[in-house]
């Protein structure tokens, strides 16, 4: 490795740490979805056939999520409206 | 009691055979009669790693079918005494296991065996999940790889949520081994440390295992590494077993080994 690698390299983050906060957020992002509540798919769909009676919508176009913190619960609901000029 | 120990991962090719026969071995070694079932159904190979391969006439399905009784699929250990293997069938039928099956041999099992360790097909599906449904414990084997944690995360979810013991209010005890861990690689930052995957994963660490040349020496010849006294792997094995059985022993082979001249010279080996 040359000297100039060296220097580089020191810019860069280290692939491991990389490694690690990658993970980080998968991991956090899977263990919410498993700790919804059993009623929450039912619910999700639901929530989008109401939205679609008015909107035309893809599933995919809807997150609702469920943010557990220490002391409350966060529905964040998120939806992508189609392209206006599409109508 | 027996005490039912799934050995799982999610992510194929990481060590669970080979810390199955390992496992089973070392508390065989420290006087606990042990079986190792082959879970695997249709990939069957916990029998070549014990190198009893030749010596399977009857298996686990053959068993659950009532083809053949639990003492004639049942092969004894040549090497340590106390050890016994139930061989995986070679079926195709990936639903040969069911689970009321599964229950009738664990329980036959545990009326004759103080340690039950279930070799776990990968993935996180039927498989998988039958091989731990019943478990007591669970080691979940890791590497220190993106996906391999992602995977045994997953794994963690499914003791949590669809083992018999959650099931029933309860939990899995849970532990944590890394395996094939590179000293040097990490300390270039270029792997996960033990403390990364620690903090990610938050289970108990049983053992870190290092990447060793040993591992393959021992399945070429059949042997489980715990066997191998002279290797790192085998060493770590052995501690590992001496925590899962409750005693207190300092994890080694954590950092990089400074070679000594000589060796460097001649390139040692692990
Ligand atoms: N500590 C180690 N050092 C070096 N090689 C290892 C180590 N542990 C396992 N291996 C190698 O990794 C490969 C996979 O091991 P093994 O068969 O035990 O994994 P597995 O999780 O049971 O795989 P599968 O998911 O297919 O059942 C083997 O070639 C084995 O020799
Ligand atoms: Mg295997």
């Amino acid at each position: 490795m040359s000297i100039f690698n060296y220097f580089l390299k020191k810019e860069k983050k280290s692939t491991a740490s990389v490694a690690k906060e990658r993970l980080q957020i998968i991991v956090a992002h899977e263990r919410n979805k498993r700790h919804q509540p059993d009623y929450f798919p039912k619910m999700q769909q639901e929530i989008i056939a109401v939205i679609r009676k008015y909107v035309n919508i893809d599933d995919d176009q809807v997150s609702v999520q469920l943010d557990n913190n220490d002391d409350c619960s966060v529905l964040e609901l998120n939806i992508t409206l189609p392209d206006r000029s599409a109508d | 009691m027996a005490k039912i120990i799934v050995v799982t991962s999610g992510k194929g090719g990481v060590g669970k055979t080979t810390t199955s026969a390992a496992i089973g071995t070392g508390l065989a070694l420290r006087g606990f009669k042990t079986v190792v079932i082959d879970f695997d159904v249709g990939l069957r190979n916990l029998d070549l790693i014990m190198g009893c391969e030749r010596r399977v006439v009857y298996d686990f399905v053959n068993v659950i079918n009532k083809e053949a009784n639990l003492n004639q699929a049942l092969i004894k250990d040549k090497r340590t005494p106390g050890l016994y293997i139930l061989p995986a069938s070679q079926t195709r039928d990936k639903d040969a296991l069911t689970m009321e099956g599964v229950q009738t041999v664990l329980d036959n099992l545990a009326k004759d065996f103080e340690y039950i360790i279930c070799d776990s097909p990968a993935g996180i599906e039927q498989g998988a999940q039958m091989a731990l449904y019943f478990a007591d414990e669970a080691i979940v084997v890791t590497n220190p790889e993106v996906s391999s944690v992602r995977d045994s995360d997953r794994i963690l979810g499914i003791l949590q949520s669809k083992s018999l013991k959650a099931e029933q209010g309860g939990t899995v005890k849970e532990h944590l081994l890394l395996t094939r861990y590179n000293p040097e690689r990490v300390a270039a930052a270029e792997m996960l440390s033990v403390a990364d995957v620690e903090d990610i994963l938050a289970v108990p660490l049983l053992g870190v295992i290092p990447e060793s040349d040993a591992v393959l020496k021992a399945s070429n010849q059949g042997a489980p590494v715990i066997l191998d006294h002279e290797s790192e792997a085998g060493q770590a094995y052995l501690d590992a077993v001496s925590r899962l059985l409750g005693e207190e022993v300092e994890h080694r082979f954590l950092e990089v080994q400074k070679k000594g001249f000589l060796k460097r010279l001649l390139g040692g080996k692990k």
